[in-house]
């Protein structure tokens, strides 16, 4: 118990005192899982919604695969992530491993499975006799697809939350490809990793507060713009 | 209407966080240029006890150099270097490493440092090994009682030297008393201590979870038990992409005079005993 509240002391003090080691793993962590969060957007968006709308042979095999991406063990991204990027592997040239780009791939490989599925439910659970009463209005199909979004925005903003959610706390992949380096790859997860294998269980502890209140706050955000329209 | 105007504030608000990350990220620092970074695979125990963290510094601050320090159990470690993942690395399984040598994948293996392994346990000690000699002999008496002993398990260094161990005292343990823990040496200690268990540790690690850990030391000091870690680089005919001129520069460093001056009193001030015994240029026999 004593050990506990030594940690959340020490999450106290190093959020007061701004340790800039600190803020700058924390900024490092929200730049990652962020952009990642978004290019993952940009792809699982557009993908959900083809997956939801259109009608082609092989459809119900994309969605099931997608569906099994949405759990996709972030270790087995980060190992095949890796193996791509090293020097030996087909990707080696590019010289990305152990960098923030590659732990930027790596999680948004985590995160567009998450996006798509939950883009192909949202859209799903809109009413389909509101997409014939769009093209009856005479929509076009940019229009349509626009409107359909706009419907679908509550559950759409809780795709995001999931896709971040699940990058921001995942710690096996950014370990492999990122590599953990101080100042360089070092984010919230891999950093609580390490102050545990040291022993320094008392800023493990702070790290992880640090993470979940990090988590909460982009999470308290993005619920404010969800329920915007729910509470007139 | 008035929803309307506040739902585009809030697209407006979700717009600017996302350029505000798109630019962020461009202001994260560039890859450093492939000749100027050294990527250097190491075992856990050199970066969990700090030491790394007083070396490498050191070491780009003498060289220019920037090290990528990638802190894996010493059979990834070796196994990375040897496919040219890294351009040096730092382990401590002297037989994997002549075996790696007699391959021609790993060249030019020098000793740094060594410090020792014991073997810990409860201090009401059930199986009765405190001060016995030979650490073979101890472990056989564990796998006779079947009292619970907590192995690495992963390959690394440490569990190389618990199966040399166990070859030793002829003996290949399995059963419930038997628990590998596929983690770090701190977390299995953890376990070890929660399980009031034995376990093979290496002395940097064992104090530095004295605080949470009260097992005591039980065997020490059999020569089989020393830990020595040595400096190996990649063949650079075999890979083309190592950068060759930093590994080396690494490794000289390693066993520089600036250097191991810097190993013969680090953990001194912390743990009132110092963690690892410079040995460049000894041979392995005399240590």
């Amino acid at each position: 118990m004593e050990l506990i509240w030594q940690g959340l002391v020490e999450a106290v003090r190093l959020i007061a005192t701004g340790d800039p080691e600190i803020l700058q793993i924390a900024w490092l962590s929200v730049q990652i899982s962020g952009s990642a969060t978004l290019l993952s957007l940009l792809a699982g968006v557009p993908a959900g919604m083809a997956l939801a709308l259109a009608r082609f042979p092989g459809r119900s095999l994309c969605v099931a695969l997608v569906n099994t991406g949405m759990g996709l063990p972030p270790v087995v991204v980060g190992l095949f992530v890796s193996l791509f990027l090293w020097r030996s592997g087909p990707l080696g040239f590019l010289g990305f491993l152990y960098t923030p780009t590659a732990m930027v791939v790596a999680q948004f490989i985590i995160a567009a499975p998450i996006v798509t599925g939950l883009t192909i439910a949202a859209m799903q659970q809109l009413n389909p006799r509101l997409r014939l009463q769009l093209l009856a209005l005479g929509a076009s199909r940019w229009q349509l697809l626009w409107l359909l979004m706009r419907e679908a925005r509550l559950p759409l903003l809780a795709a995001v939350m999931a896709g971040f959610g699940g990058v921001i706390s995942e710690v096996g992949a950014s370990m492999m490809v990122g590599g953990n380096l101080q100042g360089q790859t070092r984010v919230l997860t891999t950093a609580t990793v390490l102050e545990t294998s040291k022993g320094n269980f008392d800023l493990a502890i702070a790290l992880s507060v640090i993470l979940l209140l990090l988590a909460f706050s982009v999470n308290y955000l993005l619920t404010c713009i969800q329920q915007r329209g729910r509470t007139p | 209407m008035r929803w309307m105007r506040g739902e585009k504030q809030w697209w407006g608000l979700g717009v600017a966080v996302a350029a505000g990350l798109v630019l962020g990220q461009l202001a994260i620092p560039a890859p450093v240029p492939a000749a100027q970074a050294v990527i250097l695979s190491t075992t856990t125990s050199t970066q969990d006890s700090g030491l790394l963290d007083v070396l490498v510094p050191l070491f780009q601050k003498r060289t220019g150099y920037t090290v990528k320090a990638i802190s894996v159990g010493t059979g990834q470690a070796l196994a990375l270097a040897a496919r040219g993942e890294a351009d040096v690395c730092l382990v401590h399984a002297p037989d994997a490493e002549k075996k790696y040598v007699s391959e021609g994948l790993l060249l030019n293996r020098r000793l740094v440092m060594h410090n020792d392994f014991l073997i810990v346990g409860p201090a009401g000690d059930p199986a009765r090994i405190k001060g016995l000699a030979s650490a073979a002999d101890a472990l056989r008496r564990l796998a006779e009682a079947k009292i619970t002993f907590v192995s690495r398990g992963d390959n690394s260094g440490t569990h190389q030297l618990e199966k040399k161990l166990w070859k030793e005292a002829e003996l290949d343990p399995s059963g419930a008393w038997y628990l590998q823990a596929g983690q770090g040496m701190g977390a299995t200690l953890v376990i070890a201590w929660e399980k009031q268990a034995y376990s093979l540790t290496d002395r940097g690690t064992f104090l530095a979870f004295k605080k949470r850990v009260q097992l005591v030391p039980l065997v020490e000091k059999d020569r089989i038990l020393l830990n020595i870690y040595s400096v190996l680089e990649p063949d650079p005919t075999k890979f083309p992409r190592i950068n060759v001129a930093g590994g080396k520069a690494f490794a000289d460093f390693m066993v520089s005079k600036e250097a191991q001056d810097i190993i013969r009193t680090f953990g001194t001030e912390k743990f009132g005993e110092p963690l690892f015994f410079p040995d460049a240029g000894k041979r392995e026999e005399a240590l």
